[in-house]
């Protein structure tokens, strides 16, 4: 299999959106997805529902929630991702989700029908370090996408990090998921102490919703994470694909000759 | 991989399963708790709380007539609805507000189902000075105004959570989400046995008090150590409470009961262990655990005329000791644990919590089929004024 996470960053920073597979519902979810990529995505975070999203906040719990009233299973997601695999889009897709689900699925069986379908790593919120151990046993190659928070202290991240597969995944804030007015003026800090224990790349998620703050992350980091700007611009629109052509686009050209 | 102070299992169950923003907090927490517990100026402060402020020990009481009328075993109540606020959940709530003043924190949420952990929390919280923010489900609210009012009265903010089912399990969500966001000067005061390491650990030894006093109540009283010890299960801090102070001794046998709601066959229950085709090993809270759930692991709606046992999960604990048998678990639907409400408050002139009152309800099933030589304890939770109006309304269904 090739390293499609390492060929996406080749080209820093890169753009990173979130969008949940089945909202607003299942063909216009892969619509979108197939759009962001095709149109300046550079790796996507593929959401998995769960009925209690306990690290969201309020968009996309409310979108995840129209996902599940739509239907959408661990099961059709994974087939939605071969499809998009099927449509072309070959930048790396992550899912992202919670831990109960995969359980639910059985876990050889997901981490083994999530690589066939074309998945290349994982992103599990309510999964810390401590926890990991058993995803990883079944896991082989794919990287479980590792967190740290500004609340890491120091020797935490150090041991986080030294591990880290394809790359980490900064918190910027303390807090659920959802757009900030502004970022964080600890934000340098933060992402030189994380530097400091890893060369893996940095990407940095939670509280950023526009160009301009992608542009400001993206001079310290080496990917920018949009889930909930991303969720509610295109849910909202009355052509969810259009917006997401549009929002990819925009957010590329923000991030173009930062590197 | 773990480097805990505590055992972060229970057999298989257990853990800590939450973003990592909110590890260094239960680090944190844990390294306070084992500093307290080792600190003689701590539990003297949490005892003298528990005798000059909570009421404890709380009583034993024969339950003589209701004892005659079910013809077999001998029934004792250990009666924490007399504890300050009505129901065992202070001892805890106390507890943990102490450690919060420890760590230097000054804020505190919680979650609350009936409203007696918020009620709790609200009281700990005016007690020590801390602000208090508690998240209950709309529903729940609907259906126990009386502790609303309460927190109210105690200062606390009581803030309405409308997301999913709107029940305990969605005030816990907001609960965390809020503790996620502001854990720096925060605390996340967990109301019941469950969540991540070490709240399952803390809850149970901040409610080992009511196992303790009992054992020795009913070594005094009795003469001699029940043959049953009975308690009802939500999350399950009352049960493992009062079962702390019998779990070494063999020969005494625990019952846990959970919420029955319309009966196991109509899926309207919060029947973890007692629903084979709902109920597997899951993670939520932070916890992995018997959850109530679906093929594709969603958790599901649970149903019980008892907010505070109307929770898809039940304590990782319990669940070993589901396991290893060394405690047995069942359950009593809305409409027996209604009946035993009644029959509590006409024989012994005690008016139960709903929750409680499933426990009493396996005691009415069980008593009459043991002698008359046998002893049952049976944990009295809670007290049942806030649930009055849900009565009212059940009683005039039914007539």
């Amino acid at each position: 299999m090739k390293n499609r996470i390492d060929e996406a960053f080749k080209n820093k920073p890169i753009f990173m959106p979130y969008f949940p597979l089945g909202y607003p519902d299942l063909p216009t979810s892969i619509d979108v997805i197939e759009a962001l990529a095709k149109n300046g995505a550079d790796l996507i975070e593929v959401g998995l529902s769960f009925s209690d999203p306990l690290a969201d906040g309020p968009v996309i719990q409310q979108a995840t929630q129209i996902a599940l009233e739509k239907g959408i299973t661990v099961q059709k997601s994974l087939e939605a991702v071969k499809e998009l695999r099927a449509r072309g889009v070959d930048i790396p897709l992550i899912l992202m989700g919670y831990y109960n689900p995969m359980l639910a699925y059985g876990l050889e069986k997901f981490i083994n029908d999530a690589r066939d379908a074309g998945v290349d790593g994982f992103i599990i919120p309510d999964l810390p370090m401590e926890e990991a151990e058993e995803f990883q046993s079944m896991n082989g190659d794919m990287p479980l996408i590792q967190m740290l928070a500004p609340t890491s202290p120091d020797e935490r991240m150090e041991s986080i990090a030294r591990n880290a597969k394809g790359f980490i995944y900064l918190v910027s804030v303390t807090g659920v998921t959802g757009e900030r007015r502004e970022i964080s003026n600890d934000l340098e800090d933060l992402i030189n102490r994380v530097r400091a224990h890893t060369s893996a790349p940095v990407c940095v998620g939670f509280g950023i919703g526009t160009p301009e703050q992608a542009k400001q992350v993206g001079q310290l980091a080496d990917g920018v994470i949009v889930g909930s700007a991303c969720v509610k611009m295109i849910g909202s629109s009355q052509k969810p694909v259009e917006t997401a052509k549009q929002f990819a686009a925009e957010f590329r050209s923000a991030l173009s000759g930062l590197g | 991989m773990s480097t805990t102070l505590l055992p972060h299992k229970f057999g298989p169950y257990g853990g800590q399963f939450v973003p990592e923003t909110l590890m260094p907090a239960l680090i944190e927490l844990e390294r306070e708790f084992v500093s307290a517990r080792n600190a003689p100026a701590f539990n003297q402060e949490f005892d003298k709380l528990m005798a000059s402020f909570v009421g404890r020990p709380t009583p034993l009481t024969y339950a003589k007539r209701l004892s005659e009328k079910l013809g077999g075993a001998q029934i004792y109540l250990k009666r924490e609805d007399l504890a300050h606020t009505g129901a065992h959940k202070i001892n805890n709530a106390l507890g943990q507000a102490l450690l919060v003043k420890r760590m230097g924190k000054k804020r505190i949420v919680a979650e609350t189902g009936a409203g007696q952990h918020g009620v709790a929390s609200a009281t700990a919280a005016a007690l020590l000075g801390l602000e208090c923010v508690v998240y209950m489900g709309s529903v729940d609210i609907a259906r126990q105004e009386p502790n609303v009012f309460r927190m109210k009265l105690l200062g606390a903010e009581v803030r309405p959570v409308e997301s999913g089912t709107k029940t305990l399990k969605d005030a816990i969500n907001e609960a965390i989400r809020d503790w996620v966001t502001n854990v720096r000067d925060t605390h996340y005061l967990l109301g019941s046995a469950l969540g991540p390491h070490p709240y399952p650990t803390i809850v149970r030894e901040f409610q080992s008090v009511i196992g303790r006093e009992a054992r020795e109540q009913m070594l005094m009283d009795a003469g001699r150590l029940p043959d049953t010890v009975i308690a009802c299960v939500g999350g399950g801090s009352n049960a493992i409470g009062v079962f702390s102070g019998f779990v070494n001794d063999e020969a005494v046998e625990l019952i846990g009961v959970e919420a029955g709601g319309s009966g196991i066959a109509s899926g309207k229950h919060a029947a973890r262990f007692g629903d084979a085709t709902t109920a597997r090993v899951g993670v939520i809270h932070g916890t992995r655990t018997y959850v109530l759930q679906d093929d594709d692991g969603q958790i599901a709606e649970t149903h019980s005329v008892s907010a505070g046992l109307d929770y898809a999960a039940v304590g990782p604990e319990h669940a070993m000791l589901r396991d290893t048998e060394r405690a047995f678990y069942t359950s009593a639907t809305d409409e027996e644990a209604l009946s035993a409400f009644q029959t509590l408050c006409r024989t012994e002139g005690i008016i139960p919590a709903l929750e409680s009152s499933h426990a009493v309800a396996e005691v009415i099933k069980r008593a009459p089929t043991m002698r008359k030589d046998q002893v049952i304890l049976v944990n009295l939770s809670g007290r049942g004024d806030k649930d009055l109006n849900t009565v009212i309304k059940e009683m005039q269904k039914s007539e």
